[in-house]
């Protein structure tokens, strides 16, 4: 169902930065997304790993336009081959780009749950489908009525999922959609994003849940302090570290519980105080002069990309 | 299940009896000793206008207003007329205290609800505009005006209304609730009106600045907050995010400080009655307490407290009943699809 061969959504050299307000008066400019690339192909899941403060929410904002007031933005965004400036993310946004939010503060705690999945579209066509789509995701019709904070943990991420699901976006951005589900419905939630994606749509899955993302999705990015590190297909994290291009993706693969459990020593640089050079450099275990300097570029290596001068 | 909601409404009702009634004792307490501790003595207020006046009268009226009991029997004699419905009678007026508020209350309720709304409305769309337009210069402009008028004392705005448009522009009346000269009998409802206006707009002024602040402040939050941005990633314009979101949330809070500003607007009453001369029970009650007038000025007061909880009450109820959050007992959502 490709219709071209441009990817659908194709992130280059992102850098965000927050301006903040240092004690009294300084004000500097903090660099929380650097160099960031990615590429997401219609029919395809494409899954974004990493720790906590990683920026991989901030992505999902980023591609959307909704950064705050004090966030500047470069790099390059294509979508479906247009820059995706302001104006056209605000055409995109809802329409054709859709985002399931992680947590049910994104919910109005005022308005009836079934009323936001549907959105602003009253048509009975609307309704019939979150019907379907609720029916699926396990949620019953008494259930609509609710407000959100009726709503159990689980409940409320699947209300937040079925408002991407219902529309006909060309490419969902799910911003760790599982968490508080039960098993069964994260893998049925998931199935929904597979389908989608096997129809032809593009899907971004922010997760922390690695085994979740290696059964569903097709190529996996991982985000180390705001930069990608690697992009790789999944069967290259299921054959194991030989696969694996960088040192980092090597130590999230040795620090699973289904393989060796071992975590690696230090941790993540903050924004404000990144080394120069390699981000990963202080814990990296090739770490050579080389590598302090300036960030490696992502370069192509057996059919992904990894930022390492070392990889091989 | 009705018969437990029954007792339970029955439960909530009593509650708040039993406090208005607290209220009431306390209030009239405080009042009571203020009013004795008072320097002024209501036989002097009273003979004054009369010439000479001797020693052996002014006793004669001080017994027979009962004002050489000890104050806790004068309390407890107030005490149990009030218990069996009666008021008393004004010094001041020589008028069952009841009439005397019931004809007041009158041209007061007129004023301040017409103040009421008239702040309310305005507080709440100023507020609107500000919230919407937050750091643009419209934001600022009005943030300053409501500023400025939050710290201007009642009576002043008052006395500047007065000069500009009654005196300068001629447009107004000087005061009053009616022209004079004319029997109140044949006083039409737009002489009435005509008289109402600068009071009520020097009352509206003083609460619409707060009303509006308050509501900037919300609308802000609910503008920042996660449900509005997810709102933009669905592609809602601003307008679309004000009817869907933003309304519904900030109505809630207005509402209930809406009604919970009744207590400011009686003070400012009192103020704005005495500028204008308006004949309610805010000029009344200052008269009242000028004169050490118990009977007047306790029924007032009582009055009063009680015009106050039945707004603090309503706004409670109102938020019961709008807000999804309030009332619930048991959250019955886990039940349902888990």
């Amino acid at each position: 169902m490709c219709h071209s061969n441009l990817p659908l959504l194709e992130v280059d050299n992102l850098s965000v930065s927050f301006r903040m307000y240092d004690r009294a008066f300084g004000q500097r400019d903090l660099k929380v997304i650097q160099d960031l690339a990615i590429t997401v192909n219609s029919g395809e899941i494409l899954a974004v790993v990493g720790s906590s403060g990683s920026g991989k929410s901030l992505l999902a904002h980023a591609v959307l336009g909704l950064l705050p007031q004090n966030a500047t933005v470069s790099g390059r965004m294509f979508y479906k081959g247009k820059p995706l400036d302001e104006q056209n993310q605000r055409k995109l946004r809802g329409s054709e780009i859709a985002l399931i939010p992680q947590s049910v503060t994104y919910l109005d705690p005022l308005m009836q749950v079934g009323k936001q999945a549907r959105g602003t579209d009253k048509s009975p066509e609307r309704m019939r489908r979150q019907r379907k789509v609720f029916q699926r995701l396990n949620l019953t019709r008494q259930a609509e009525k609710l407000y959100p904070f009726q709503l159990s943990g689980g409940m409320a991420r699947r209300v937040l999922f079925s408002t991407a699901i219902i529309t006909d976006a060309e490419l969902v951005i799910a911003d760790e959609p599982t968490p508080g589900m039960h098993l069964d419905q994260a893998l049925e939630a998931l199935s929904i994003l597979r389908e989608l994606a096997d129809i032809g749509k593009g899907i971004i899955l922010i997760t922390h849940d690695i085994d979740l993302a290696l059964q569903f999705a097709d190529k996996i990015a991982v985000f180390y302090a705001g930069t990608t590190v690697e992009e790789s297909p999944v069967a290259d994290f299921i054959k194991g570290p030989g696969a694996l291009r960088h040192p980092y993706t090597k130590a999230l693969w040795h620090a699973l519980p289904q393989n060796d459990f071992i975590p690696i020593d230090g941790f993540q640089p903050y924004a404000g105080n990144l080394p120069d050079g390699c981000l990963f450099a202080p814990r990296c275990p090739l770490k050579t002069p080389e590598c302090e300097a300036g960030n490696p570029h992502m370069r192509k290596l057996r059919g992904g990309k990894v930022r390492c001068v070392h990889a091989t | 299940m009705k018969g437990k909601r029954l007792i339970n409404i029955s439960k909530v009702i009593g509650k708040y009896l039993f406090r208005v009634m607290t209220l009431l004792l306390a209030t009239s307490i405080v009042a009571f000793v203020l009013v004795s501790l008072s320097p002024i003595d209501p036989v002097q207020q009273y003979v004054m206008g009369a010439g000479a006046v001797s020693m052996e009268q002014r006793e004669t009226i001080s017994e027979y207003w009962g004002l050489n009991a000890p104050p806790t029997e004068r309390y407890l004699n107030w005490l149990s007329a009030i218990l069996r419905g009666d008021m008393g009678v004004s010094l001041l007026y020589r008028q069952p205290v009841a009439r005397i508020i019931s004809e007041r209350f009158i041209n007061t309720f007129a004023l301040m609800m017409t103040s009421w709304i008239l702040s309310g409305i305005i507080g709440f769309v100023l507020g609107c505009v500000m919230g919407i337009c937050q750091g643009k210069w419209v934001d600022s402009i009005i943030k300053r005006i409501c500023l400025v008028l939050c710290s201007v004392p009642t009576f002043w705005l008052g006395l500047v209304f007065l000069l500009i448009f009654s005196v300068w522009l001629g447009w107004f009346p000087i005061g009053f609730s009616s022209p004079i000269g004319i029997a109140d009998t044949d006083v039409s409802i737009w002489q009435r009106l005509y008289h109402l206006v600068l009071p009520a707009l020097t009352l509206s002024f003083i609460s619409f600045a707060n009303v509006a602040l308050h509501t900037r402040q919300k609308l802000i939050d609910v503008l920042e907050s996660d449900y509005v941005l997810f709102a933009r990633a669905r592609g809602n314009d601003t307008w679309t995010i004000m009817k869907r979101h933003g309304f519904r949330n900030i109505l809630l809070p207005a509402i209930t400080l809406q009604f919970a500003s009744f207590a400011e607007l009686f003070g400012g009453s009192v103020l704005a009655e005495n500028v204008f001369s308006y004949p309610g029970l805010g000029s009344a009650v200052s008269a009242a307490g000028l004169n050490s007038d118990v009977p007047l000025l306790l029924g007032i007061t009582l009055f009063s407290t009680l015009f106050v909880f039945l707004g603090n009450f309503i706004a409670n109820i109102i938020y019961g009943v709008v807000d999804p959050r309030i009332g619930e007992e048991r959250p019955h959502g886990q039940a349902i699809g888990d």
